[in-house]
């Protein structure tokens, strides 16, 4: 019998050897933080502050607009100097406020309630909303909508992804193997909120160690279970990780809420702890600065705002001929135009890749329909097809061949032998007709 | 800072930013050095003449298609070695005999690697576009063009330099006309048939005569991933499963299914010539059912048809329903149930 895990996938290699084995240490506190009110998927937030003001860390300076929104906190203490839009890691303009750090490190309350785990599930949940908690995963969704499931459905299971399925990326294994027990009571309470018996930590097996750590932080709390997952990408996709821990399919389209399941990554799992118990707004998360072109790869403690060139020069600075720099893994990353871009609550990673290590796009051959991507597809896609259809511009009849249950996670592109960018392709193809 | 690359050198492109070593060039000449054994067998074989022809078909390919770049003001991209893995089945998949010069035949090579690369490749859109198989559409075009020379099958045993040798007849050719026992005669005993059927010093195309040098590079395809098991599988299965039932004299079950999956074409066609990318099925259900096709195909050919063998025409038919069994056998998206009838609904 071999790990638990799902169909299709890849093996890139994991590179993780870089920055694992350093321990996550506080950055140096930013000078100036440009924090966006658009960090998470939905309505971007209101400012509420004006420039000029004073703000201590934790405040509040943006306001959800919406349900599916999610409020903004200062990260350093100082004053608004401006409020402006800067390019997020996509190179889209968002609407910033920029705030001066006067080194006071001032909090706003912060109280410690050892207690927390006797709150009532509602206040549980709306401390996670008041502090601003999205998934830490990469995608950014306010957590405290996946913890408010529509009453037809029942949730009977709570994932903790620690599959961290990207290669290079470290920052939550370093959380799993310094903060096991914290980690473990972030799942508690979200059982807690959702009123469910199981939960379930899963992390793939390339990470032995956590799992010790996660199964003895574990030990003794009933329904919580620790499993280590097959080393296989996109393992860490909320879909794939469900169909391994659970054995449940999410239907095309549907949610895991669909199937019963919310899932949340282990930053986000810390980041419940530190609501409940302190009622601690997420201002910071951990960063994995990584790759072959840094000099000191790290993982950081790192204030949301802080600008990406600044955790450049903390790890050394770049080795020569660096070729691109990417918020985030390699699979799903995005490709930095600018290193003025800030550290927002989705950034996992900057990767810093040599130039001799990319391979440019620019140039691709013909599809020699060798199935490698059929098999790759952890969705069940023709990736072939729908490459082949974008690309001639037939993208209604790429929607016949399930174009929108695509979620992007490469594995096609990274097997292709004729290096086409199917993602791309997709991507286009999406944009062009409606679901 | 010194060290910081300027903003406008770093490069934006689109994830997933790294890729497997795996490209395209790589496949088609894994794939020509997997035919090295068979290649080298048929030349020990059949002598310098069967080195000339298959050399013969390479270059013509090549330079065909240098030549088509040439004429519509493409780009080469001869360098992805498909043109010369063309040359190089198409070469195995010809009798040693045409090299010769009274009766003029080496002109036979050129025309079908002509044939092959600029017909059904490049003018079908060029690799990853064709519905044929070149190789094997080169073959059937100087097959049926000059029946003669094709088949005019040399010993096995000539002198390795001797550019004249004795001509024979194929297995499959006495198979046909005078029957397993009389195959069995020849060859002196059962055994001995199979032997030489196996190791490949008999009549037939340069190529496909050694049953354990193509193994040797089937095997080596499967162990690299660059075929996978379905279609030799299934259309080996199928054929032996057809000649053991079909095959015998009079009654039904008394077939030898081994002297049928050893002779003629049949190793060379599951192994490298069923399994081309881009003129089977992707899908590996698909695979199967194109598999079983070529090998009903064959063993229908072989049994009833003129030809003594029929994996190249087999292997062409089935070509022509890959897109359709593409169709027709889906992937299962993750987590649909009833994708089918919802699309029905749909429309």
């Amino acid at each position: 019998m071999g790990l638990a895990t799902f169909k299709g996938g890849i093996h890139p290699p994991d590179k993780k050897t870089l920055a694992a084995n350093s321990p996550v240490v506080a950055s140096k506190p930013p000078k100036i933080v440009v924090i966006p009110l658009s960090q998470h998927i939905g309505a971007p937030c209101n400012p509420i502050v004006t420039i000029g003001q004073e703000v201590r860390k934790g405040e509040v300076i943006g306001e959800p607009a919406g349900f599916v929104s999610s409020p903004v906190h200062a990260s350093v203490s100082g004053k608004v100097v401006a409020m402006a839009e800067f390019p997020n890691a996509m190179g889209r303009m968002v609407n910033s406020v920029v705030i001066e750090n006067n080194g006071k490190e001032e909090w706003t309350s912060l109280k410690d309630n050892p207690d927390y785990m006797s709150l009532p599930p509602e206040e549980l949940k709306e401390k996670v909303k008041a502090s601003g908690i999205v998934g830490m995963g990469g995608a950014a969704f306010p957590t405290v909508v996946k913890l408010s499931p529509p009453k037809e459905k029942k949730i009977d299971a709570v994932l903790i992804n620690g599959a961290e399925c990207e290669p290079y990326l470290t920052a939550d294994y370093r959380l799993m193997i310094e903060k096991p027990k914290e980690v473990v009571e972030g799942l508690k309470i979200l059982m807690k909120i959702l009123g469910v018996q199981k939960g379930y930590i899963g992390i793939e097996n390339n990470k032995p160690d956590a799992v010790v750590k996660m199964k003895e932080a574990a030990a003794g709390e009933s329904g919580v279970e620790v499993l280590a997952l097959e080393v296989k990408y996109p393992q860490g996709a909320e879909k794939m990780l469900i169909k391994a821990i659970l054995g449940r399919e999410v239907p095309p389209r549907a949610l895991p809420m669909d199937v019963g399941v919310v899932v949340q990554n282990v930053g986000t799992a810390l980041a419940i702890y530190e609501a409940a118990r302190f009622g601690k707004p997420l201002i910071e998360r951990v960063v994995t600065v990584t790759g072959e072109g840094i000099k000191e790869p790290k993982n950081l403690m790192v204030r949301i705002g802080t600008k990406i060139a600044d955790l450049i020069e903390e790890c050394g600075g770049f080795k020569e001929g660096v070729g691109k720099v990417i918020s985030g893994g390699p699979m799903m990353g995005f490709a930095l135009s600018s290193l003025d871009v800030a550290v927002t609550k989705g950034t996992s990673g900057i990767l810093v890749l040599p130039e001799a290590d990319i391979s440019h796009v620019d140039e691709f051959g013909p599809c020699i329909r060798c199935s490698r991507c059929i098999d790759a597809c952890p969705m069940g896609l023709m990736p072939s097809m729908l490459s082949v259809l974008s690309e001639r511009g037939f993208y209604e009849e790429a929607k016949e061949y399930d174009l929108f249950d695509c979620f992007e996670c490469g594995s096609c592109a990274y097997v292709c032998p004729s290096k086409r960018p199917i993602v791309q392709l997709v991507r286009l193809a999406k944009s062009m007709v409606k679901p | 800072m010194e060290a910081m690359k300027k903003e406008h050198d770093l490069i934006v492109s689109v994830s997933p930013h790294v890729k497997s070593e795996e490209t395209t060039s790589r496949i088609m000449w894994s794939v020509s050095l997997a035919l090295l054994p068979a290649t080298l067998v048929g030349v020990y074989f059949f002598g310098l003449k069967a080195l000339f022809i298959i050399a013969l078909c390479i270059v013509s390919s090549i330079v065909s298609e240098q030549f088509y770049f040439k004429i519509v003001k493409k780009k080469s991209v001869v360098g992805d070695g498909s043109a010369f893995l063309t040359g190089l089945l198409l070469g195995m998949n010809m009798p040693a005999s045409l090299w010769s010069f009274s009766p003029f035949t080496v002109h036979v090579p050129v025309i079908a690697s002509f044939v092959a690369v600029v017909i059904t490749k490049q003018l079908f859109g060029g690799l990853g576009f064709n519905v044929f198989n070149p190789a094997l559409i080169g073959r059937a075009f100087a097959l049926i063009s000059w029946p003669k020379f094709m088949t005019i099958w040399n010993e096995p045993t000539a002198a390795f330099l001797a550019m004249d040798a004795k001509t024979t007849a194929t297995p499959l050719g006495i198979l046909k006309e005078e029957g397993l026992t009389k195959l069995m005669e020849i060859f002196g005993d059962k055994m001995s048939l199979y032997t030489h059927l196996l190791i490949g010093n008999r009549a037939g195309s340069i190529g496909e005569t050694s049953a354990i040098a193509i193994l040797i590079g089937g095997l080596f395809l499967l162990s690299r991933r660059y075929i996978t098991w379905h279609i030799p599988a299934s259309f080996l299965g199928t054929a032996a499963v057809m000649a053991w039932i079909f095959g015998g004299k009079g009654a039904l079950f008394t077939g030898d299914p081994i002297v049928h999956l050893l002779s003629g074409g049949m190793m060379l066609g599951a192994w490298f010539m069923a399994t081309d990318y881009v003129t089977s099925p992707s899908m590996r259900k698909g695979q199967i059912i194109f598999g079983i096709g070529c090998g009903l195909l064959t063993m229908i050919i072989r049994l009833k048809g003129g030809f003594p063998e029929g994996v190249m025409f087999a292997i062409l038919i089935m070509n022509c329903f890959a897109p359709l069994i593409d169709r027709g056998v889906r992937t299962k998206v993750f987590g649909a149930v009833k994708q089918a009838k919802t699309k029905e609904i749909k429309q």
